[in-house]
Order: structure tokens, then sequence, then C-alpha cells
């Protein structure tokens, strides 16, 4: 704040600083609760930053449920192309990203690295689209006179909490893997970094990513937790770096209608940690009988 | 008598749109506690006309439309019936004999709708038909084209003629405000339906966007002060379609309490024409008893 106060009074020109809202339906609405709170790195106030309510959770999820059967519906190819897209515009704003973690107080070597790597998982996940299903899906041997096969089917709404310690990195490594597939998420961002998640949501809003596909929130997980974990239209929680005691009651909670709770505490600088289980991890399989004449009478075979 | 001549009888005032809209805004703004929520949402139930007005009906879908009316949801226990069935004259004596003896009434639209672009005969033939197959209630529409050319006279006796047609049964009387263009024409035709004979003066079909609104709604109401005002006679109001969600509803009653009193609170006076509005508030009930929010496919399809 002190440095833009001194090259404003040098320029004679108030600096212009960034409202950061939330990212809900495609559109950056402010938190209905009105609420805000003041994260803090290197001993400066990052600004006031929207402290969502239930509410919010209500109406992200309302976006994401009613985004999620087209997204579905478009082919892999098309989800392939999108992801590809995000990575791409992601690419052209590199520096602000850098600065805006440099600004939340990641290292200036480490801000670059996790941009760059960034913009990488996006193409990795974006490679992935069109391939999981070859790789997960099987041919199942069955005693009976059909044609057995299971498929990934995506989970629905994924409400994901991102991590703490890697604002941008952490955020966009469940990102990419969980809509990849055709699922639509919420994401909670960090809770003391999350000036790049709200950044990160101008790069999908001018990404082809449909309204509702990828919604943002900012504010306490102490004060949502229960309000996702137990609402019925969530189909699946992914949970990255939370206490054991925190994921013991999300897990509680979403027993309420057997959601799938998925606990991640991975250092998403390695590159390891981006690879297709991710994917699978918000899929379900469907498998279809399909009957056929007796192949072992006529010696047919496939 | 000619036209302008009609119009003075009528008397209606002109119609201050900006404050019309200003007052409207302002009964979405009033604090409803939870306990007066839940039985406001109860109310909403209880004053639906759980629609279908489909060319794709079939008698199943009819048959499923007035299940659902008597089950709304079993799971939670105490919750009214809806008020009504409407449906096609075709369909009016088999909804009859699914709904007999549940006290819930059943509705034919009728005279040619939606369009009401016919000759008297048929349209009164229409109502007949539905009246004779044990309609309780007929939904007719008024001849916009005849109101637009000024015909006023041509409209009041259209509708006197099938009030006369309806018999024991009630009417109401659709003015379709989406086509009429003006407040002024909306508090028009809405002096003209009360004094021809309407026993319900209605937004709209359900066919036109757009359908109900509250300022529209709240124009239709203060005619029907009015008119009590100066005789001591009820009016029902029944906004329909563009009614879908439960807090939505719930601003419609306060501005019924608020414009025309308790008395109109009650399903022989006051209801809504739609066909997901039960939905959603059953999901805003089951959140209020259990905690949880709901998903849509937890609660029957209508």
């Amino acid at each position: 704040m002190e440095e833009s106060n001194k090259s404003s009074s040098e320029n004679e020109r108030l600096e212009v600083l960034k409202t950061y809202k939330m990212y809900i339906d495609g559109k950056f609405p402010r938190t209905e609760s009105a609420r805000y709170y003041q994260p803090v790195a290197n001993d400066s106030s990052l600004g006031n930053v929207c402290l969502a309510s239930r509410k919010d959770v209500r109406n992200a999820v309302v976006a994401a449920r009613s985004a999620q059967a087209a997204w579905a519906r478009r082919t892999a190819y098309n989800r392939a192309q999108i992801l590809y897209r995000i990575a791409e515009m992601l690419e052209g704003r590199s520096q602000q990203f850098m600065d805006e973690l440099v600004r939340q107080g990641v290292a200036s070597e480490a801000a670059e690295f996790q941009v760059a790597e960034s913009i990488d998982r996006l193409i990795y996940y974006a490679g992935w689209c069109d391939k999981y299903q070859q790789v997960f899906s099987t041919v199942n041997p069955v005693a009976s006179s059909h044609f057995n096969f299971s498929t990934l089917e995506p989970v629905g709404v994924v409400f994901a909490v991102a991590s703490q310690a890697c604002p941008l990195l952490g955020l966009v490594s469940l990102i990419a893997p969980v809509i990849a597939s055709g699922n639509t998420c919420v994401v909670l961002a960090s809770e003391n970094s999350p000036l790049s998640a709200i950044t990160f949501a101008e790069v999908l809003a001018t990404s082809d990513v449909p309204g509702g596909v990828v919604n943002i929130l900012t504010g306490r997980i102490e004060e949502l937790y229960e309000h996702f974990s137990r609402h019925l239209d969530v189909n699946a929680i992914a949970c990255d770096g939370l206490g054991p005691e925190l994921n013991t009651k999300i897990k509680e909670f979403a027993s309420e209608n057997i959601k799938r709770v998925k606990i991640y505490h991975q250092d998403w600088a390695v590159e390891a940690t981006a690879n297709p289980y991710l994917i699978q991890d918000f899929c379900e399989v469907k498998t279809t009988w399909h009957p056929i004449e007796q192949i072992t009478e006529t010696g047919a075979a496939y | 008598m000619n036209q302008r001549q009609t119009a003075m009888v009528f008397n209606s005032p002109a119609i201050d749109q900006v404050g019309v809209v200003e007052r409207a805004k302002r009964f979405t703004a009033r604090s409803i506690k939870s306990e007066a929520k839940m039985r406001g949402l109860e109310m909403v139930l209880s004053m639906i006309d759980l629609t279908t007005l489909e060319g794709m009906d079939t008698e199943g879908k009819v048959k499923q439309l007035c299940y659902k009316a008597q089950h709304l949801h079993d799971s939670i226990d105490g919750l009214p019936n809806v008020a009504a069935i409407c449906v096609y004259p075709n369909f009016v004596g088999l909804a009859k004999r699914a709904l007999s003896g549940s006290g819930i009434k059943v509705a034919s639209v009728a005279t040619a709708f939606p369009s009401g672009n016919s000759s008297l005969e048929i349209k009164l033939a229409d109502v007949s038909m539905a009246v004779s197959e044990g309609a309780d209630e007929i939904d007719m529409v008024i001849s916009r084209g005849r109101f637009h050319r000024g015909e006023y006279n041509f409209v009041f006796d259209e509708i006197a003629a099938v009030k006369a047609a309806c018999g024991t049964a009630r009417l109401k009387t659709i003015l379709e405000t989406g086509e009429l263009g003006s407040l002024d024409k909306v508090r028009l035709a809405s002096d003209i339906a009360i004094a021809a004979g309407a026993d319900f003066i209605k937004t709209s079909t359900g066919k036109i966007q757009p359908a109900a609104t509250m300022p529209v709604t709240l124009v239709m109401l203060e005619a029907i002060r009015d008119h009590f005002q100066k005789t001591g006679l009820m009016v029902g109001m029944k906004p329909a379609g563009g009614i879908s969600k439960a807090k939505l509803a719930l601003h419609y009653l306060i501005m019924v309490k608020e414009t025309l009193g308790n008395d109109w609170l009650d399903s022989e006076w006051f209801r809504f024409g739609a066909s997901s509005l039960a939905n959603d508030v059953l999901m805003q009930i089951a959140k209020q008893r259990t905690g949880a929010y709901q998903a849509a496919n937890y609660f029957a399809i209508d």
C-alpha cells in the first residue's frame, strides 16, 4: 500500500486497485453476506476479500449443477480444447500471476515455477481428456451371453478445498482433472492467499469455459464445511491439506448421502502428482450388460 | 356505447409505472423469520395449481400429476395438498376420477387456449365440454387482438358469455399481460374482467414471455382492492408462469397480504399457476427440517 501511495504521488495519478470478488456462474459477484476479511502477507494486508457464507455455497452449487449436464455432454475433444485454451490464457498473463504470488509471500523463483508448472499441468490434463476413458474402461469376461463393458462417467458436482500452501498450482492441479471428465466444481480458495484464485477466475472467464463449470469462493473452511459436506446436491468432495479432525468431520457429514470424499496431502510441485488417477477419482464406473448371441455355440468371438 | 365511453365507464386510473415497480421491489425486502417462513411455504403449497399444458400431454402424464398432487413428498409429514390441478379440457374427466375424494379441484383451460383466436360458439363449446366433464374451475383467455383494437365491449361480452356457460364452475380470466404492452392496459383489462363477472383474474397462459411479474401482479391486486372497496365483493388473483422459486412465491404472499389483507391468503382467493414451484418449495421445507441443502433428484418429477 505504501509503495502504491508513493508512486501515485510521483505520477500524480491514483492507482486503480482491483476489487477481488468471487466467481459464481461465470460472473463476479460479492458475497451475499457483504462480509470481508483481510488476509495478510509480508506484514501487509492483501486487501478486502469476500468472506463467503453458506448461501454463497448454495448459490455456487446451484450454478455448478445447472452447468453440469451440458458440460458433460460436450465431446471429450472439445473439453480438451477448452483446457488447452485456459493454458494459453494463463501463459499470456504469467507475469501478472508471478507478481501476485510474490505479493502473497511466495519467493520469486518459486512463483515463476508455480506459474509455469500450472500452465504445463493444464496442457497435461487437456491431453488426457480424450484418453483416460480408453485407459480405465474395460471389457469384462462374463459367464453368460452378454457383452459386458465398464466405462467412466463424471460423478457430477465436486466441491474442492484447494491447497493452502500452493495457491495457484494447487488450485489448478485439482480443478483440471475434476473438469476434464465432465464434472463441474465449486472451489474454496486458499484462505491466506486467495488472490491468485480470483485472478485465475478471470482467466477461466476468457477461456470459453461455460459459466458455472468452475465456481470459486473465498472464505473460511471452518464456517463452510458443514454446509457443503451435508449438501445433497454435491456428489464428491476433494480436500487438500486439511487437518485430520476436519477431514473426519467432513467424512461424517458426507456419509449422509454417501458422497465420495478424497483426501490429498500432496506437494503439487512434484511432477508425478499430475496423473490420470486424479481424473478417475471423480468418475463413477458404469457397467453395461449388452445381450448377445450364444458365442460359445456359434464360435463367434470379439 | 362507443369504445371511448366504455373505457370511461370503467374509469381505470392511470398507472404510475415507475412507482409500481418501486413499490413491488419493496415487497422483496421483508425479513421473514424461519417459523413464519415455514408457515408461508406450506401456505404456498396449498395455493398451487399444479399445471401441465403441453401439446405432448398424455393420460399417463395427467395421472402422474394427479398422484403428485395428493402425495407431494410422503417422507415429510403434515404437508398440505395443492389447491388444484390445471389441464386441457380433454383430460378433465380423467383428472376428476383420479382426484375423487381428495378435495383437490380440477381446473381446465378453455376458450381456444392459449391464443383465444376462435369464434364465440367454439369457445363456449370448449367451456361446456370442460364443465360437463366435471371441471370445478375454468381458465379462459381474453381476446387480446380485439382488446388492442379498442373493442372493449366485445371483450366484456365474451367474458360475460363464458361466465354464463361456466354454471357453478369458478371462472378465472387470463389477461395474458405479456401481450398487453403497458400497465395501464393491464389495469383496464383487469377492470373489464372483474366487471364482466370473473371470479379470478390471472396474469398469463405461461406460453408468452414475460409471464407473471410482481409489478403486473400488483396492478391487478390493486384493481381487486379498488373493486372490493367499492362493492364489498372479493375477486381472486392467480399469477401464473415464471414463478418457480419458493423465495419469489413468499414475496408474492407478502404483496397479497400488504395489498389486500389476510382474507386473500387462502387458496379460495389466491393461487399460483406453476409446474416447477412445488418441488422448489418442498426442497426448502426439507432444508428447514433437516438442515441440509437438498438436491432435485430426491424429489418426484411432475
